[in-house]
């Protein structure tokens, strides 16, 4: 049963839906900047594309850690969908402990982009991991401190089983007071996770080239470039679960699953739109001052009840 | 046509190299990029290194300095990788083809898959031989 929800649900749709969903993302870019977008199957043709060229893997570089690194977050992505559609469809697949889980393999993606950076012997690369290992200490404490509210709202459950079916019968998370503030903290960190623009510092394009991703090519860039965006599909989703009461298909339910996704994801272009890329230093003092404090704010009204 | 091949040419992304150009025509290069013309429709996007690119975009006329790293940027490019030459300088030196600086043109340097003339050529003459290049691979494969 495991391995149907592996290749079926956490690979096979989880990258049709990512792949579906950046379109959309850079259409949606086109249409805020008045030009005409790239066409429906453009992600599918890169992917391929990529797939197709030639892999060059640089003679300065350890070779074992540079091809391992986009497999190792690539594997860390499909089995964190594959968790979250098991628990979305079947409230008894969950497990004690499977949101500490989720959590840790959240951390990979990032974790095997840094590896990549340092193992590729690049300057350039080198600084954008370093700048990638700033951002993550930056966005975990808020990250995991609004993960504590759903938690502590389902009674000090950490089984995504119970958060799910306590939101069944309570309403959704988001409707609530600490329920809101969590999820606005959740939404600017999922914004840095993704790698997109105000937080795009590790990747800079017009100071430091790409970042660690500057000397991938062919495959490996491709799996890099899928896994973006498996997350952009995964990290939403793990949203919704939380916070939203997850999604359910079976007849107009679809519609109000597939709108709670589409909200968040222009949320996400949106912001994405509309701000300039801030510096490493102002995106830690944005991370540890007011979305830490607004989290611990969350919390607080959690633990009275709010 | 195979899978891989049409894959390449519905997403080529393009790397711009300046080798001791005016500027003008990377101007015009950038002018493509602009909301105006648009390239994303053909999938084209601006590769910012030069192990992502597709296609070699060279403007200037090749001086002594940069023709080297000219040479060692398209060797260091993941096959298959096109070049275009964009301006009158890179197709024949132009005005420069009695100087000292300039010892050979670019297609003596790097194999050159399509030449577009101008100086600088339009934003619209850039598009049109990008999708010639385009239309000609397919024809021929």
């Amino acid at each position: 049963m495991y391995i149907v929800y592996l290749i079926v649900y956490g690979f096979i749709l989880t990258a049709v839906l990512g792949l579906v969903a950046s379109w959309v993302d850079r259409k949606v870019t086109a249409r805020v900047q008045y030009r005409k977008g790239p066409p429906f199957f453009q992600p599918w043709y890169d992917i391929i594309k990529l797939l197709g060229k030639e892999t060059i893997i640089p003679k300065q570089s350890s070779k074992a850690m540079f091809v391992m690194a986009p497999l190792l977050g690539f594997s860390a992505v499909v089995m964190v969908s594959t968790l979250l559609w098991a628990n979305n469809n079947n409230l008894f697949n969950s497990f004690l402990g499977d949101i500490i889980v989720i959590v840790y393999l959240l951390a990979i993606p990032s974790i095997a982009i840094m590896m990549g950076g340092f193992a590729s012997g690049n300057p350039l690369a080198r600084i954008g991991a370093s700048r990638e290992m700033k951002l993550l200490l930056g966005y975990e404490l808020p990250f995991i401190l609004a993960i504590l509210v759903p938690i502590i709202k389902s009674g000090f459950s950490l089984k995504l089983a119970d958060i799910l079916s306590f939101q069944a019968q309570n309403g959704a998370f988001a409707l609530q007071a600490s329920g809101i503030l969590a999820l606005v903290v959740l939404v600017l960190c999922v914004q840095a996770k993704l790698g997109l623009v105000p937080f795009d510092i590790p990747e800079a394009e017009t100071e430091i080239i790409a970042g660690p991703l500057v000397e991938y090519s062919g495959a490996g860039l491709a799996v890099f470039r899928l896994m973006k965006h498996m997350l952009l599909f995964t990290l939403p989703f793990f949203l919704i679960i939380l916070f939203l009461g997850g999604m359910k298909f079976e007849g107009i339910t679809i519609l109000y699953s597939v709108l709670k996704y589409v909200a968040i994801l222009v949320v996400i272009t949106v912001i994405r739109n509309t701000n300039p890329r801030l510096r490493i230093d102002q995106a830690m003092r944005f991370f540890w001052g007011p979305v830490t404090g607004i989290a611990v704010i969350a919390v607080v009204l959690a633990v009275i009840g709010w | 046509m195979s899978l891989k091949l049409r894959a390449l040419l519905k997403s080529p992304w393009v790397f711009h190299l300046a080798t001791g150009s005016c500027n003008n025509c990377d101007i015009e290069v950038l002018d493509c990029l602009t909301p105006r013309f648009d390239i994303e429709r053909f999938g084209m996007l601006l590769a910012p290194s030069i192990k992502h690119a597709d296609i070699l975009l060279v403007t200037g006329s090749c001086n002594r300095k940069s023709a080297i790293r000219l040479e060692r940027l398209y060797k260091q490019a993941p096959q298959p990788c096109l070049v275009v030459a964009i301006g009158e300088c890179s197709m024949s030196r132009g005005m420069f083809i009695h100087s000292y600086n300039c010892p050979l043109p670019l297609d003596k340097i790097v194999p050159v898959s399509a030449y577009i003339p101008g100086c600088p050529p339009k934003p619209e003459a850039i598009i049109a031989g990008a999708v010639t290049l385009i239309q000609t691979i397919k024809g021929t494969l």
